[in-house]
Formats: C-alpha cells, sequence, structure tokens
C-alpha cells in the first residue's frame, strides 16, 4: 500500500481548517445565490416585456455574462476596478460582485423560460373567468413556474458552490488554499500530503453539492406532471 | 374453409398480477377480417401487441403458419415482416420524408432494390391518394394522411396479415373516413387482418367475424350481423349500448 | 490603455489561444467518446456498468474542475501515476466533460417515444437497425441544444487551465498584470480573445439549433 498522505488530515486541526476552507466558498456562494435569486426573478419578469429597448440591454447583459469564462469576470472585477476606479476590493467582494452578476443572469434566463414556457391558452382561461393581469400572475401563472424553477433554482445553487472554486485564482483563503498550505506545512513529514489533502478536498466539494443535485433531480421528477 | 394462417392457443398476458388475457383461442384464417371490439382495458390492444411479440407472454402460444412467434427470439425479424402493424398514432418517424418512411425497410431489412421498391411505394401512395405527398415530412401532413402512409410503410412488405390498432382513435372525426376507407379496399382485396376499433359502423361493413373481448375472454364471437343486432350476451348488449343515446331534449309526446 | 503594447503583446496571446483551443478540442471529442459510451450503456442499462457509469456521472458533475485538476496534476504522481500539464488539462475535461454529454445523450434517447422502436421492429428491424436509422438520428437532433451548450460550457472551462502551469490565456494576463502591471491592456486582450474563440462557437451552435426547429423534429 503505497503512502496516500492521508494522515496528514487527522494531524491537529488540519480537517477542521479544510472545512473552515469550505465554509468560506459555501459562504461566498449562498450570499451571491441570495442576492442572484430575487434579482434574476425580477430581470426574467422585465425579459418578456414588450419594450424593445429594456429587453434588447437585458438581452446584451446576458449574452455578455455568458460567454465570458467566470474567471474572466473575476479577473476584470479584482484587477480591474483597482487599476480603472482605483477601488481595492477585497477578493471575497470581488467574488460576490462576481457571482450576482452571473447568477443573476443564469436565474432571469431561466424565469424567462419558464414564463414563455406556459401556454397562451393559461393566460387567456384566466381573463375569461374574469381575472385581473395581477390576479393571473399571482393565482394563475406563478404556481406554475415555481415547479419548474424551484428544482433548476436548487441546480444554480450546486453550480455557484462548484464556480468559488476559482475564488482561489484571486488569492481568497479558501478550501484549496488552506489545503496548499497544509501541504506545505507537511511538506518533510509527509511528502504525499498532496494526494491526500487533494483527495479530500474534491470529497468535500462533492459532499457540498451532491445533496443539493439529488435534492433537485428529486423535485425536478416529482414534479414532472 | 381457408387455410389457417394465424393460431392463438390459451394465450395468458400478465402485467405483474394484472392478468390482461386469460387463456385465448383464436384462429384467423387466410383472407379473413377479424374485428376486435370491447370496453377499454379488455386487452383488445395488448392481444395485438403480444402478436406482434412487443409484449413478453406468460402462457400459451402464438404461430404464424407454421412459425411459432416468441418474444425476444432470433427470428422475430423475419417473422415480423410477414404481420404488418399500424399503430394508433404519431408512429411515423419524424426525421424521415414520406418516402423515406416507406423505403425503409423493403431497402434495409428486405434488402430489396431502391428502385424497384420505390416504383411500389409510389403505387401505393397513389392508391391511398397520397403521390404527392412523397416527398413531405410527416409533420406536414394531417393525422389522416399520417395513418395512410403507415398502412403503405406496413403494405410494402407484402405482409401476410395486418394489425390496426385503434388508427382512427387519435384522429378528427372528419380524417376517419378517409382512412377506414383504404382499410375497407383492403378488405376487398382479401388481406388477412385483425382490427381493433371503436368504430361501430365501420366494424359492421368490414368484419368477416366480430370477436368481443372481455376481462381477457373472447365472451362473444359471430358474424356482425348477428353481433350488431342479436348480441346473445347481457355483456355485449350493454357494451353496444354504450354507443346509443336516448333523446332528452324532445321527449315523444304522446 | 497603450495601443503599442497591445500589438507588442498579441503574439504571446496567440500562442497561448493556440493551446486553449488545442487542449480545449482534444478534451472535449474524448468527453463526447465518453459521453456516448456511458449514454448507450444507461439506455440499454447495462448491469454494473450503469452502476460504475453512475458513480462516474455524480463524481464529475458534484466537483469544480480546478480541483479535478489540482487532483490529477498534483495528486496522482504521489501514488506513482506520471502526470504532465497538458495531459492533465486533456484528462480533467474530459473527466468533466463526459457526464455533462452523457446526460445531454441520454435525455436525447429518452426523448424518444417507444412507439418509434415499436414500429421499427413491427417492421422488421433488428435492435442495431433500429437504433442506428430510426432512434440515434432522432435522439441527435433532440441532444443539440444541449450538446452546443456543453461545448461552451468547457471551452469556458478551460479558463482553470493556469492552475496547473499550462501557459494559457488566463496565465499570459495573470503574468502581464503581476510582473508588468499593464492591467487594462491584459484585460482588454483577454476578454478580445476569449471573444474570437467563443463567439463563433454561440452564433454556430444558435445557427445550428435554429434550423433544426425549422425542420420542426417531434410531431
Amino acid at each position: 500500500m503505497p503512502d496516500l498522505g492521508l494522515e496528514v488530515l487527522f494531524k491537529g486541526t488540519n480537517m477542521l481548517r479544510l472545512l473552515g476552507g469550505l465554509g468560506v466558498a459555501l459562504k461566498i456562494s449562498l450570499i451571491a445565490v441570495a442576492i442572484s435569486i430575487p434579482l434574476g426573478i425580477l430581470l426574467g419578469s422585465l425579459m418578456t416585456w414588450k419594450n424593445p429597448v429594456a429587453r434588447a440591454i437585458l438581452r446584451l447583459y446576458l449574452e455578455t455574462v455568458r460567454i465570458m469564462p467566470q474567471l474572466v469576470l473575476l479577473f476584470l472585477v479584482y484587477f480591474g476596478t483597482t487599476r480603472w476606479f482605483g477601488w481595492n476590493l477585497s477578493g471575497e467582494l470581488a467574488s460576490i460582485i462576481v457571482f450576482v452578476f452571473w447568477g443573476a443572469a443564469e436565474m432571469s434566463d431561466l424565469v424567462r423560460g419558464a414564463l414563455i414556457s406556459i401556454p397562451r391558452h393559461q393566460y387567456e382561461s384566466a381573463e375569461v373567468l374574469g381575472l385581473n393581469k395581477v390576479q393571473t400572475y399571482v393565482f394563475v401563472i406563478i404556481p406554475q413556474t415555481v415547479r419548474r424553477l424551484i428544482p433548476l433554482s436548487i441546480n444554480l445553487i450546486t453550480r455557484m458552490i462548484k464556480t468559488t472554486s476559482l475564488i482561489l485564482m484571486i488569492g481568497v483563503i479558501e478550501a484549496m488554499k488552506v489545503g496548499q498550505q497544509i501541504i506545505e506545512a507537511n511538506r518533510m513529514s509527509s511528502p504525499n500530503a498532496a494526494f491526500g489533502i487533494y483527495l479530500a478536498v474534491f470529497f468535500l466539494y462533492f459532499i457540498a453539492c451532491w445533496p443539493i443535485s439529488l435534492l433537485a433531480g428529486y423535485l425536478e421528477r416529482r414534479w414532472k406532471n | 374453409m381457408a387455410e389457417t394462417l394465424l393460431t392463438i392457443n390459451e394465450l395468458v398476458k400478465q402485467y405483474g398480477d394484472k392478468v390482461i388475457l386469460n387463456g385465448m383461442n383464436l384462429e384467423v384464417h387466410r383472407g379473413e377480417v377479424i374485428v376486435v371490439v370491447g370496453p377499454s382495458g379488455c386487452g383488445k390492444s395488448t392481444l395485438l401487441r403480444c402478436i406482434n411479440a412487443l409484449e413478453p407472454i406468460q402462457g400459451g402460444e402464438i404461430r404464424l403458419g407454421d412459425e411459432k412467434i416468441v418474444y425476444g427470439s432470433k427470428n422475430l425479424s423475419s417473422i415480423r415482416q410477414h404481420i404488418g402493424m399500424v399503430f394508433q398514432s404519431y408512429d411515423l418517424f419524424p426525421h424521415l420524408t414520406v418516402i423515406d418512411n416507406i423505403l425503409l425497410a423493403p431497402t434495409k431489412v428486405q434488402k430489396r432494390n431502391k428502385a424497384e421498391a420505390t416504383e411500389e411505394a409510389m403505387q401505393l401512395l397513389d392508391r391511398v391518394g397520397l403521390r404527392d405527398k412523397a416527398k413531405s415530412y410527416p409533420r406536414e401532413l394531417s393525422g389522416g394522411q399520417k395513418q395512410r402512409v403507415a398502412i403503405v410503410r406496413a403494405l410494402i412488405m407484402h405482409p401476410e396479415i395486418l394489425l390496426f390498432d385503434e388508427v382512427t382513435a387519435a384522429l378528427d372525426p372528419e380524417m376517419v373516413r378517409e382512412v377506414l376507407d383504404v382499410i375497407v379496399g383492403l378488405a376487398q382485396e382479401n388481406k388477412t387482418m385483425i382490427i381493433v376499433t371503436h368504430e361501430m359502423s365501420f366494424a359492421k361493413a368490414v368484419a368477416d367475424r366480430v370477436i368481443f373481448l372481455d376481462e381477457g375472454h373472447i365472451v362473444e364471437e359471430s358474424s356482425p350481423d348477428v353481433f350488431f343486432e342479436h348480441p346473445e350476451t347481457e355483456r355485449a348488449q350493454q357494451f353496444l349500448n354504450t354507443f346509443e343515446f336516448t333523446p332528452v331534449k324532445h321527449p315523444a309526446q304522446n | 490603455m497603450n495601443w503599442d503594447v497591445i500589438s507588442e503583446y498579441i503574439p504571446l496571446y496567440v500562442e497561448a489561444a493556440k493551446l486553449t483551443v488545442k487542449l480545449g478540442v482534444i478534451g472535449i471529442i474524448i468527453a463526447i467518446l465518453v459521453g456516448i459510451v456511458c449514454a448507450i450503456i444507461s439506455y440499454y442499462k447495462v448491469p454494473v456498468l450503469k452502476q460504475i457509469t453512475q458513480v462516474y456521472i455524480e463524481l464529475s458533475r458534484n466537483t469544480p474542475l480546478l480541483i479535478q485538476l489540482f487532483f490529477i496534476y498534483y495528486g496522482l504522481p504521489k501514488i506513482g501515476i506520471p502526470t504532465n500539464p497538458e495531459a492533465c488539462g486533456i484528462v480533467g475535461l474530459a473527466f468533466l466533460g463526459g457526464s455533462y454529454m452523457a446526460e445531454a445523450f441520454r435525455s436525447g434517447l429518452e426523448a424518444i417515444e417507444p412507439i418509434q422502436e415499436e414500429s421499427a421492429y413491427s417492421l422488421g428491424m433488428n435492435k442495431i437497425q433500429t437504433m442506428r436509422f430510426v432512434i440515434i438520428p432522432q435522439a441527435a437532433a433532440i441532444s443539440v441544444p444541449a450538446f452546443v451548450a456543453n461545448i461552451i460550457f468547457l471551452l469556458k472551462e478551460t479558463s482553470v487551465f493556469s492552475a496547473v502551469s499550462l501557459l494559457d490565456l488566463m496565465f499570459t494576463a495573470k503574468d502581464l498584470i503581476g510582473l508588468y502591471y499593464k492591467t487594462s491592456e491584459a484585460l482588454f486582450l483577454l476578454v478580445v480573445f476569449y471573444l474570437i474563440i467563443l463567439l463563433p462557437v454561440s452564433v454556430l451552435g444558435t445557427l445550428l439549433e435554429r434550423r433544426l426547429r425549422y425542420a420542426g423534429f417531434g410531431s
């Protein structure tokens, strides 16, 4: 059995430190999701509006965010704002800004998709029953989109968590960075620590994301019909 | 009497604990048109699916001529070429044009010459009045047109027996006729057919023999005249009554 | 923004973009192959292999590429599996992309009504003929939007390659920012080069989807 470098995990507070690193990533993703979802719902509803200017602007925003790798967006906000506006954003704040920017775009697209998927006759049926616009949305349309949107929004959380791994690249101390520090500190005593630590970080992310994915999948199947 | 083409012997079909067909027997002679009627869930469609080995069976046997039809067996492909089947709806291949739908099996399965098969396909399309639709895609056709193409697709294989599974059930009323007329034409040519349908006047016109299926059994089996005018069993009477309405608006004043 | 600086650095970015595209294309091709195999295994419900496929898909979809790359690049050599940066990038992208492609193909296969298969069987076609002439052409068309989205997603994911010391676009940009403080120029070129790589794919994908939609598959 080769030395897998797993013993480092149980040395001192190493495991706790890794979990703390994951906690930073989770905190950033939860804050970003909490802001993205309501913002996305608002933007998504605006996208179904008839106003061509509003639609064009929103479309441009959506396509821009979608085509750029999130890491590029992170670089733009983190390095760019310092250079152009003299702001000295912390890595965490820059990450939250970028993830909200990105998450709201993704969410708005989901909302728009859900809204236009409701067949026209649903609006018409509500209308012939004498419901006004607001009542139509509140009692007929939105309840139908919710079942479709909840699983997709939950999925957005896992995507957000996975994306937070990128904050390492702009110097935020998260699980991976903590891992690197531990490996560095144990270079002499556990030369194979890289295997054990990175495997542990891999599974930490898996344990954070998998249950959420399962829940999303379960709800999606259950609410399909 | 003509030779026996299809033999069904003590057929048992179950889904889990639910018995669909419970030891049914049937002999179909060459050139005969059998119409199967019965309430929904009586196993009519299942019967056709078993004959074409789309479902495993739990007991009894089905033979076409001397060949036994066994679910999952190796020679199924060759037996199925002798059995044509048309489903309720939407069974044309949407990614292929009408002509390619028809030619797929003759050229790929029977390895027939494409030019020869195309010529026959065009003749058959002509017969069902769809020659000009050869290059269309299924989505461009009405439901009735699709079903006529599906019939042509089955006919070009020169099957010995044709199975029709409620082929008009999903159609708008005005399209039912054009499909049924094609089947009536086939009956006049002495094609062997088993037809599952809810169209009672059509059944009456086309059948040599009517089979009334209920709860997995053949409850009544007779000529169409006898079945529709003087059904023997109470269950058949009840069933036929479901197609009648008594007037409610203007009750007879006497 | 200094245009002289920009023109001076363009060749660096071209080299970096070439690397990104090369590794991206190879990784995506392998991911497609992995995806096809996994989709077929789960469609035919092959015992044992199906469970293995499922575990792989869950692991791959619920972990970030960056972490997968670190494990492959820094972890695996410790147990005697040698890696080099390029192979690591390709393997990582294929490991991640395989599961996404598998899901795209699987949902395409599952979208085909069973009656299509039954019609083919009742015309005397065998399993392989049915797959080849009836199921796959339809499933492929249905999978296109997810397939295109996956390709764009995977190309974007290549942006983390610099973490395993590949000299890609991000690496080049970071280098220029860190060493020479050419932030504006570096970021400008970074955005432009990603647009050059990603825009054509996105536009082609949209055109392809639109064509298929007008071809109107389905009833």
